[in-house]
């Protein structure tokens, strides 16, 4: 039953990773983009633990958390650089 | 090491000196050091004389690479010895002659000794080696130290020409040479020239006969300047004239007659060997004859003469291997007279073709100028010289009582001979061969006269000449008057060296005759016949072609005195090289997308072919589980994500669908539940993400790729096939997996790693326990690239700078 639910709610997060990547192809500007990558990673936590369930296994833990951190790291990265044109800035007294 | 090895190694011991004393006797020239070596080394061979009379001879072993059949075994007989005597004997006078002519003061002596001293070691290794490689080694030698020698004068840019043409001529004969002989072992297994001839039965019979033959051919007849590979030999004029007279007329361009005597044993008796040598030597007879009455520089028609007279040696060593065909010992000593002839024309042409050239330098060296239409009426200025031209000119034209008149009418006697008999279907064409022969003789005759008698006769103009001109030193004639003195001595009393020298050279080419048979007795006069009328055919229609010259001087035929086979040469090294710039401009474009193009489709078709080859598609799905839905969906989206890469037109979403596809590889890690995997994948996905931004600012616009619509297919299409057969490589492997019914190797690793390596995480008591070397390695590339990546970053070049 469980493995039942779990096999759906992966089918529905696909769809909306689709919907994010849909976005990310089509976006027509760059932070519609960054948004949809963010997304897509959130959703991706998501897949991950439901698919620790779906498998009776609590070895993805660690990946979830990951998951979580590089999502916020890139999408961070990005509107850094939307921002400023560059990721990591010179100290300025140089 | 016997002391005929050191004998051959003599000279190269020299060379090895001679650069390190140069410098210590400026006030003594070089030669006079260099002259020794010569000089003992043809005492020691007068002293071997009695070791080769009646067809004796000496072996004498040393290992060199044994494993191999490679042996520096030397071997004298009379064909060696002959030789011998004749390379060191020439030497001598030669290296006298150089002393005279060559400045001491403006010239670099230590090269010009050291090349000839190789030049000379590497002779005489050709012919006193018994091992066919050995041979071959000397050979190329001979080449090279020949291409120095040609390009002493190395800042003229006509040497340079010479020295490179002959150098490519020799050395392509050369190659093909050695192939032969590789053929020759491949069929007898021994490179021994005595063992082949011992196997000649073998030889004869094995299917490499013809190509081995051919190949050998091939290097004779390209060293020997035979017809068609005689354009090498006017240009090699460049030389310092004793370079020209030591390899050009008496050594060198022998070198290929003595491979065409020395390999007759084992040839000779196929029709194929005696009309290959005899049309040959007919061809280089008559177009050297013929070019030589064209030119206008005295060493150009000496040049084309030695090349008529090489051809003259080669028709008799190819009439003379009829010797092997008789069905008698009396049939086959009659044929062995032409090689008789061959030897004693050979000896002879170093004489006079020595002396003239010696006398053509003294000419040039006290004139300033060899053109023949500048020169004239230098007998009375130049009586010594003009005396040895008269005697050397004679005696290469035929005229009694000097040695060229004896060897011609021998030739003409082997000639009659043979065309009235029934040699190899000789009988068609004996008159057409007899008449060549005699039309050859004509010119042969014609241009010894234009050369006497336009150098040393007519008007003397002061104004063509650009010193004083005067009479040699006496230093510089003692070699050409000593060359003379033997072509005189040998006219007179022919019977001289025969049984000494001539009678075993010829034993040693024949030795399947009884070397008591094999006498010949010389003479001056033998009698009214036919021989006589043919030579006195040749001196009076000569007389009349010389005295009609000024008539047919402006023939369209004599206008053109570069031999036809230079245009070849040049046009064909041209076209090599403009084909083979053309070849390497179409394929090497210097775009890393062609070379992937030529990658790919190499790989493609390798794999394609190996799989039609051994018929391996497999198709099978029989062993694949069921999926779940939502595996394809997450495929799917990684699917579409890849295809999507391909449309992007800049460069942000460009990288984002790639972090995308990186975190749905990552997920798909994980639904196959390797966790570190999907761990390590996500991190690197990231880094590699925020690496690219980085990267980013540095990067131009990006550029849309403008290919032909044709061009634009074939990449999709080259993609795809990549793609397809990857695919087909993957479900192949799998199903020839599970038909082979394999044990994985996981099994072990699924029980041992807690119990053998104390770890739960299987994969990481794989990547630091089981297998912890790769890992090792691993880290070190990634130091390597961190550090590569620092070097970059830090130490740019400013520009200028030299990489």
């Amino acid at each position: 039953m469980l493995e039942i639910i779990g096999y759906i709610a992966l089918i529905f997060l696909s769809i909306s990773i689709m919907i994010g990547l849909y976005r990310v192809i089509k976006g027509p500007s760059m932070p519609d983009r960054v948004i949809a990558l963010d997304t897509i990673g959130i959703n991706l936590i998501s897949a991950v633990a439901v698919i620790s369930i779906t498998l009776d296994t609590g070895a993805f833990l660690e990946v979830i958390l990951l998951l979580g951190i590089l999502s916020f790291i890139t999408t961070v990265a990005f509107s850094k650089f939307l921002e400023r044109g560059v990721v990591i800035e010179r100290k300025r007294d140089r | 090491m016997s002391s005929l090895h050191l004998a051959i190694l003599l000279p190269f011991i020299a060379a090895i000196v001679i650069p390190f004393i140069y410098p210590l006797t400026k006030r003594l020239h070089t030669g006079w050091i260099t002259i020794l070596v010569p000089a003992a080394l043809f005492l020691y061979f007068v002293f071997r004389l009695g070791d080769t009379a009646n067809g004796g001879y000496i072996v004498e072993e040393m290992a060199w690479v044994p494993s191999l059949d490679i042996n520096f075994d030397a071997y004298l007989d009379g064909l060696g010895l002959l030789f011998a005597l004749l390379i060191t004997g020439i030497g001598v006078l030669v290296v006298l002659y150089s002393i005279f002519y060559l400045d001491k003061t403006k010239e670099q002596l230590a090269n010009f000794y050291v090349y000839l001293l190789m030049f000379m070691g590497a002779m005489l290794g050709i012919v006193l080696s018994d091992n066919l490689i050995v041979l071959y080694i000397f050979w190329e030698i001979t080449s090279l130290s020949s291409a120095l020698l040609i390009s002493y004068w190395f800042t003229n840019k006509g040497s340079i020409f010479g020295a490179r043409k002959s150098m490519l001529v020799t050395v392509f004969g050369g190659f093909a040479m050695m192939a032969g002989f590789i053929l020759l072992y491949l069929e007898t297994g021994t490179f021994s020239i005595q063992a082949l001839i011992d196997q000649r039965d073998l030889i004869m019979a094995s299917p490499y006969f013809i190509p081995a033959m051919i190949l050998v051919l091939l290097g004779a007849f390209t060293k020997s300047a035979q017809f068609p590979f005689h354009f090498w030999l006017p240009d090699a004029m460049e030389a310092p004239t004793p370079v020209s007279a030591y390899l050009h007329s008496a050594t060198m361009v022998k070198a290929g007659i003595y491979l065409v005597a020395r390999m007759t044993p084992i040839f000779a008796g196929a029709a194929e060997w005696f009309w290959i040598i005899v049309v040959t030597g007919l061809m280089t007879l008559i177009w050297g004859s013929v070019s030589a009455v064209r030119q206008k520089d005295l060493k150009g028609i000496l040049a084309f003469s030695t090349i008529s007279q090489l051809g003259l040696l080669m028709v008799l060593l190819g009439l003379g291997s009829a010797a092997f065909t008789g069905e008698t010992i009396d049939e086959n000593l009659v044929y062995s007279a032409a090689i008789m002839t061959a030897i004693i024309h050979l000896f002879n042409h170093a004489t006079f073709k020595g002396s003239l050239f010696m006398a053509v330098g003294i000419i040039d060296h006290e004139t300033g100028t060899r053109h023949i239409q500048k020169l004239g009426g230098l007998m009375a200025i130049m009586p010594v010289t003009f005396t040895i031209s008269l005697i050397g000119l004679a005696s290469m034209a035929g005229i009694p009582p000097f040695n060229g008149f004896i060897s011609k009418e021998m030739f003409f006697t082997e000639l009659l001979h043979i065309s009235s008999m029934n040699v190899a279907g000789v009988e068609t064409w004996g008159v057409v061969v007899l008449a060549v022969a005699w039309i050859a003789s004509v010119f042969t005759f014609l241009y010894c006269a234009i050369l006497f008698f336009k150098t040393f006769f007519g008007t003397f103009n002061k104004e063509n000449f650009s010193k004083e001109v005067h009479e040699a030193p006496l230093g510089m004639l003692i070699s050409p008057v000593i060359l003379v003195g033997l072509v005189i001595i040998l006219g007179l009393f022919p019977n001289l060296l025969v049984p000494t020298v001539i009678e075993p050279a010829v034993a040693s080419i024949l030795p399947h005759l009884p070397a008591e048979e094999l006498t010949i007795n010389l003479s001056l006069w033998h009698g009214l016949n036919t021989e006589l009328l043919m030579s006195l055919g040749v001196i009076g229609f000569g007389t009349t072609l010389y005295m009609t010259y000024p008539k047919w001087k402006n023939l369209w035929l004599m206008q053109h005195d570069r031999d036809p086979f230079n245009s070849v040469y040049d046009k064909s090294l041209n076209g090599l090289s403009t084909s083979s710039e053309w070849i390497t401009n179409v394929q090497m474009t210097g775009r890393l997308k062609d070379y992937f193009t030529y990658m790919l489709l190499f790989i493609v078709s390798l794999l394609t072919y190996s799989f039609i080859r051994s018929d391996s598609f497999t198709l099978s799905f029989a062993q694949t589980e069921e999926a779940p839905l939502f595996l394809y969906g997450i495929v799917f989206l990684t699917i579409l994500s890849t295809i999507a890469l391909l449309f992007m037109k800049e460069r942000i979403p460009l990288i984002i669908t790639v972090g995308v596809v990186g975190f749905l590889i990552a997920l798909l890690f994980a639904v196959f539940s390797a966790q570190d995997l999907a761990i390590t994948q996500l991190l690197i996905e990231t880094v590699t993400v925020v690496l690219l931004l980085l990267a980013f600012r540095h990067l131009p616009e990006m550029v849309q790729e403008t290919g032909s619509r044709v061009r634009k297919s074939l990449h999709i299409a080259l993609s795809v096939s990549v793609g397809l057969l990857v695919f087909l490589i993957g479900t192949a492997s799998f199903a020839l997996r599970n038909d082979a019914n394999f044990t994985p190797i996981s099994e072990f690793f699924i029980e041992n790693s807690y119990s053998l390596a104390g770890g739960k995480n299987m994969v990481n008591v794989i990547l630091v326990d089981f297998r912890g070397l790769d890992t090792i390695l691993e880290v070190l590339v990634l130091a390597i690239v961190a550090l590569a990546i620092l070097m970059m970053v830090k130490l740019r070049f400013k520009g200028g700078e030299d990489v």
